[in-house]
C-alpha cells in the first residue's frame, strides 16, 4: 500500500464516520437516555444510562404490542419467503428449460412487476371480496405476489448454469417432473436460494407501505408501525422512540454480519450482464 | 409412442400465476375502470374523467406530481454520480476499503421509517444536531423540513444519504468486470487518470449504469415510506408526491381520485422507463 492509498483511506474513513456513523451512534445515545434528557434532542453523552430500563419500557409498552409486532413481522416473513423461493424457483425452472412463445409473455409480467407500482384500493377491493383484507394471511399472499418478479429473475438466471444433463439422468432414471424438481433441482440452487431468502426477508421485514394499506388495525401490527407508539401528540417520549428504532435496526445488522456476500450478490444481480 | 409428456409441466408456473394474477394483475387493470367514478368500495358511479381533470385543476395535485419528478430525477442522477465515484474510490486499494465499504452500505438495510424519524430530529431547526453544527462553525442552520421550500429536497438528501450505498455496490460489481488489460494499454498511450475515467471506466460500466439509472428512477417515483415518516408531505404540501397524494386521498375515503393517481404514476413510470430503456438498449447496439 502506497502513503497515498494510506491516507486517502484515512481522510475517507473520518469523513464516512461523521456521515454515515454519527446518526447511528446518535439513535443509541438518546435510547440510552433518561425521558428528560432525550427530548432537548441534543448529540450528548446520557447524563444518566438507562439503556435497560428503557428496553423493558419499550417492551412493555401498550401490553407488549412489540413482541405482537415481532410476531407478526416473522410470521408474515417467514411463510412470504418460503411462497417466494418456492413459486420463483419453479417458475424460474421452467421459464429457463422450457423455451416457448409463452416466455415472451411471462417475461413482460415480470417486468411488469417489477415495475408498476401496485394499484392500492382497487387491490383491498379484490382482498374484501376474498376476506383476505387486513389478515395476516392476505399480507403473506401481497408480499408474495409483490416479490415473485425479483425472485423469477434470480432463479432463472441461477438455473442457466446448471447442465440439463442433470434433469435428464434422473428423467431416464424414471424420476417423475415433481421428484426431478425436488430431489435433483431444488438442492442444486442453495447458493441463490439464500440471497432471495436474505434480501426478501430484509425487504418484507422493513416493509411499510403495504401493510399500511392491507393490514390496519391494533392485532394485526408488525414491527416498522411500532414507531408509531411514541409519537403521540402530547408526549413523544423520544428515550423510547430511538431504543425501539435501535430495535428495529438490530436485525438486519445481524442478517447482514452473516449473509454479507449473499445480500452483494442479490442487490447487484443485473449489473453485470454479458 | 404416445406423445411424450415434458419434464417441465407447465403446471409449475401455476400456483405463482394465480397468486400475482389474483393480486397484482387484477387490480391493475381494475384500477383503469375505477379511476373513472366515484367510488366508496361498494358501489362505484361513472364519471368520465373528472378525477384526471381534478388532478390537472387543483395546485396541489399538480405539485404533488411535480414533486414526484424532482424526487426521482434528482436522486437517480446523484446516485449514478455519487455512486460511481465512491465505488472508484473504494476498488482503488485504499486502507480499510473493506470495512468502508461496510458502513456505506449499511444504510440500504435499515429500516426507512426508522431512518426517517432519526433524520427528522437530526435536522430539528433549533436543537438538531445538523443546525448545532453549523453554528459552531458560524453557519445560519435553516430550517430543513420546517421551510417550503427546501422540505422536498432534505427528504432527497437523506434518500441520498440511505441509497448511495446500493449505487456504489452495483458500481463496484460492475467495475470488477473491467479488465485491467483497457487500463494498462491507456497508460501506455500516456493517458492521465482523469482521460482514463472519462474514456475507459464510465463507457465500461455502462450496464452498472443502466442499472442504477432505472433502479433508481422507478424507486424514486415510487417512494413514500420516507417522505411519510419525516414530513407527511408538509408543510402544507410542499413535498407531497403521487404516493403520499394517494395515500392521503384513500384516507380522505375518495377511492376514485385516489385510484386516478395510481393511473397517473403508472403511465408517469412508463412513459420515462420504456423509452429510456429502449435508448440504453439502442445504444448498447452501436457500441
Amino acid at each position: 500500500m502506497t502513503r497515498r492509498q494510506l491516507s486517502t483511506g484515512i481522510v475517507s474513513l473520518a469523513l464516512a464516520s461523521i456521515i454515515f456513523i454519527l446518526p447511528f451512534v446518535f439513535i443509541l445515545l438518546t435510547a440510552a437516555k433518561t425521558r428528560q434528557d432525550a427530548s432537548r434532542l441534543t448529540f450528548t453523552w446520557p447524563v444518566e444510562w438507562q439503556l435497560w430500563e428503557n428496553f423493558l419500557q419499550v417492551l412493555e409498552t401498550r401490553n407488549y404490542l412489540l413482541l405482537l409486532a415481532y410476531f407478526n413481522s416473522t410470521v408474515i416473513t417467514v411463510f412470504a419467503v418460503t411462497l417466494l423461493v418456492l413459486f420463483g424457483a419453479m417458475v424460474g425452472y421452467v421459464l429457463q428449460r422450457r423455451p416457448s412463445r409463452w416466455n415472451k409473455v411471462i417475461y413482460g409480467f415480470v417486468l411488469a412487476g417489477l415495475m408498476i407500482p401496485p394499484a392500492v384500493v382497487p387491490t383491498i377491493w379484490v382482498l374484501q371480496s376474498i376476506g383476505l383484507f387486513k389478515t395476516i394471511t392476505g399480507m403473506i399472499f401481497i408480499q408474495v405476489a409483490y416479490g415473485l418478479a425479483f425472485s423469477v429473475l434470480l432463479f432463472r438466471s441461477f438455473i442457466a448454469t446448471i447442465p440439463r444433463d442433470l434433469d435428464e439422468a434422473a428423467l431416464i432414471d424414471g424420476a417423475t417432473p415433481l421428484q426431478i424438481f425436488f430431489r435433483v433441482i431444488l438442492p442444486l440452487l442453495k447458493p441463490v436460494t439464500v440471497t432471495v431468502i436474505v434480501v426478501q426477508s430484509i425487504t418484507i421485514f422493513n416493509d411499510f407501505t403495504n401493510p399500511l394499506y392491507y393490514l390496519p388495525g391494533r392485532e394485526n401490527v408488525t414491527v416498522q408501525f411500532t414507531l408509531y407508539n411514541f409519537q403521540g401528540q402530547f408526549q413523544t417520549q423520544f428515550n423510547l422512540l430511538f431504543m425501539n428504532i435501535l430495535l428495529v435496526t438490530i436485525p438486519p445488522l445481524i442478517v447482514y454480519i452473516f449473509f454479507n456476500r449473499q445480500i452483494v450478490a442479490g442487490m447487484t444481480a443485473g449489473a453485470v450482464k454479458g | 409412442m404416445v406423445t411424450q409428456k415434458s419434464p417441465y409441466p407447465y403446471w409449475f408456473v401455476l400456483p405463482a400465476a394465480i397468486v400475482f394474477s389474483v393480486l397484482f394483475l387484477a387490480p391493475t387493470f381494475a384500477s383503469f375502470w375505477f379511476s373513472l367514478t366515484r367510488w366508496d368500495l361498494f358501489s362505484a358511479v361513472f364519471i368520465g374523467l373528472e378525477n384526471y381533470r381534478q388532478f390537472l385543476r387543483e395546485p396541489f395535485l399538480i405539485q404533488g406530481t411535480v414533486n414526484t419528478l424532482i424526487y426521482a430525477i434528482t436522486t437517480s442522477a446523484t446516485k449514478s454520480v455519487l455512486g460511481l465515484l465512491l465505488a472508484v474510490l473504494l476498488t482503488s486499494g485504499i486502507w480499510a476499503q473493506g470495512f468502508l465499504r461496510t458502513i456505506v452500505f449499511f444504510p440500504v438495510l435499515v429500516s426507512t421509517i426508522g431512518i426517517g424519524i432519526t433524520f427528522a430530529v437530526l435536522m430539528h431547526p433549533t436543537n438538531g444536531m445538523i443546525n448545532v453544527a453549523l453554528s459552531a462553525i458560524g453557519l445560519p442552520g435553516p430550517g430543513w423540513l420546517t421551510d417550503p421550500s427546501l422540505a422536498l429536497y432534505s427528504v432527497i438528501l437523506v434518500d441520498l444519504w440511505k441509497g448511495v450505498g446500493l449505487a456504489t455496490l452495483i458500481y463496484i460489481a460492475g467495475l470488477a468486470t473491467i479488465s485491467q488489460d483497457y487500463y494498462e494499454a491507456a497508460r501506455i498511450d500516456g493517458a492521465t487518470r482523469t482521460q482514463m475515467f472519462f474514456r475507459v471506466t464510465v463507457p465500461l460500466v455502462r450496464p452498472a449504469t443502466v442499472t442504477v439509472v432505472t433502479l433508481s428512477l422507478i424507486g424514486g417515483l415510487r417512494s413514500f415510506d420516507l417522505i411519510w415518516a419525516m414530513t407527511r408531505g408538509g408543510p402544507g404540501f410542499s413535498s407531497d408526491v403521487l404516493a403520499s397524494v394517494i395515500y392521503k386521498q384513500y384516507q380522505a375515503g375518495f377511492y376514485g381520485l385516489s385510484t386516478a393517481g395510481n393511473v397517473i404514476l403508472f403511465l408517469l413510470i412508463a412513459l420515462i422507463i420504456l423509452p429510456l430503456t429502449a435508448w440504453f438498449n439502442r445504444r448498447e447496439v452501436d457500441l
